[in-house]
């Protein structure tokens, strides 16, 4: 195998959690998170997984132990269990919802900073040094990302045969690609940098946003939540990084 | 004891030619002869003069002090006045560690982790080379790990009088569908002085 055989890894940003996939999942179905339903969740929260392996991303240890947790209380509960069973499996469940609560007031906590940072930035006072800007876009995170591709990737599937796989590129390539596709025409929707391709150019692409997000040459942003996904180049010109 | 008008205007000027909020206690110090008390009851009609002429600017209490800042309705033409400024914001990771240290501090990285769920280092590096947050002791625990506790700059750049103005934790919802988090963004989260 020569060098550029060796799959690339692309690394998850470290601050999206085990947590913030569970509220994720939770909240996608509008739920309050007490009527957490323990089966679909962990059946979902294994699909994402997956997903993230087979896109060789590199899946923190948090997220196999909360997998573990999941299927723990999954199996406990399909099976016949005494009361003091049963107490065990209700207490596991608690404790999680109660750090899936607390994980989501933190959360709010911080949506009250950000609104502050917000506000604050508009009063300017003398010799300050700088102020935000102004428009007003949600940071898509990985899941979103997730989602994103995962919705594209359904219907690919039926009809691959009739596509015509191009030369292969690798991650880099189309890294490249992008940004100067988005130099010209910023912003591309998510979908948009998809067109036309197959499945395994998908990855490819998928694995180059990833990746170009990652060493900020772009950055993906949401009009409202589960929007559409608008891909713009970051203020960071390529030629400042080293690759 | 001069005359309030007088002392107004001191402190009006004192405010103004300062880039950071002036406290009470350095207003009294260049004005040893007059009572704290006095101080603040002018700066109080100061600030409500500042208010009822509905001019550009207000004065406002932030990070122990006091700061004359621009209404913030009239931020769109500043920003055309002085196009170069610009800043990046803090990223959802550095704004979530921000808010378990406010609200726990002091606290130590693995206990950061803990509630995150997630390795912090990387957000807690970036908020120190902030200077937002800053490390206040260490723990009596294996390892003797950091406590790390929110700085002054941490009031100043959210605009906050103190750490008590910062909502009770148990105040957030429990649980909120992200759209109805999103439309409440847009009120104002100010008050007292500014309004």
């Amino acid at each position: 195998m020569t060098s550029s055989e060796v799959p690339y890894k692309v690394r998850i940003p470290v601050f999206e959690g085990p947590l913030d996939l569970l509220l994720h999942l939770v909240r996608k179905r509008e739920i309050e998170v007490w009527e957490i339903p323990i089966a679909e969740i962990t059946k979902e929260y294994l699909e994402y997984l997956d997903l993230m392996r087979e896109l060789n991303l590199e899946v923190a240890s948090e997220f196999l132990l909360m997998a573990a947790t999941l299927v723990y209380i999954k199996s406990k509960m399909l099976l016949p269990a005494t009361s003091e069973e049963k107490e065990e499996i209700e207490e596991l469940k608690e404790e999680l919802v109660s750090q899936l609560i607390e994980h989501q007031r933190f959360r709010e906590a911080a949506s009250f900073l950000k609104e502050r940072e917000e506000f604050w930035s508009k009063c300017w006072q003398r010799e300050t040094e700088a102020t935000p800007e102004s428009e007003v876009l949600l940071e898509a995170d990985l899941f979103d990302l997730l989602s994103a591709f995962k919705k594209l990737l359904a219907p690919k599937e039926e009809v691959e045969a009739e596509v015509i796989e191009r030369d292969e590129l690798t991650v880099e390539e189309r890294l490249k690609e992008i940004l100067s596709l988005l130099s010209e025409l910023a912003p591309l929707t998510f979908s948009e940098l998809f067109k036309s391709e197959g499945r395994k150019a998908m990855f490819v692409t998928f694995l180059a946003i990833l990746e170009a997000i990652r060493l900020k040459l772009i950055v993906a942003y949401q009009k409202e939540p589960f929007g559409e996904i608008f891909i713009y180049p970051s203020s960071v010109k390529p030629e400042e990084l080293s690759w | 004891m001069m005359e309030k008008g007088e002392l107004k205007g001191i402190i009006e000027a004192l405010i103004f030619v300062s880039p950071k909020p002036v406290s009470l206690k350095e207003i009294s110090e260049v004005l040893p002869d007059e009572g704290i008390k006095e101080i603040r009851s002018a700066i109080e009609e100061l600030s409500a003069e500042y208010k009822e002429r509905g001019g550009g600017l207000l004065l406002v209490e932030v990070a122990g002090g006091y700061q004359l800042i621009t209404r913030p309705e009239y931020d769109p033409y500043i920003r055309k006045l002085l196009t170069e400024r610009r800043e990046v914001r803090l990223s959802q990771a550095a704004l979530e560690t921000l808010a378990v240290i406010a609200y726990r501090q002091p606290i130590s990285t693995p206990e950061i982790s803990a509630i995150r769920g997630v390795d912090v280092s990387g957000p807690l590096k970036s908020l120190l080379a902030k200077k937002l947050i800053r490390i206040i002791g260490r723990k009596d625990a294996p390892g003797r790990p950091f406590l790390y506790g929110t700085t002054k700059e941490f009031l100043l750049r959210f605009g906050l009088r103190d750490l008590s103005e910062l909502p009770r934790l148990e105040e957030f919802e429990e649980f909120l569908p992200e759209d109805e988090r999103e439309s409440e963004a847009t009120s104002s989260p100010d008050e007292g002085k500014t309004e």
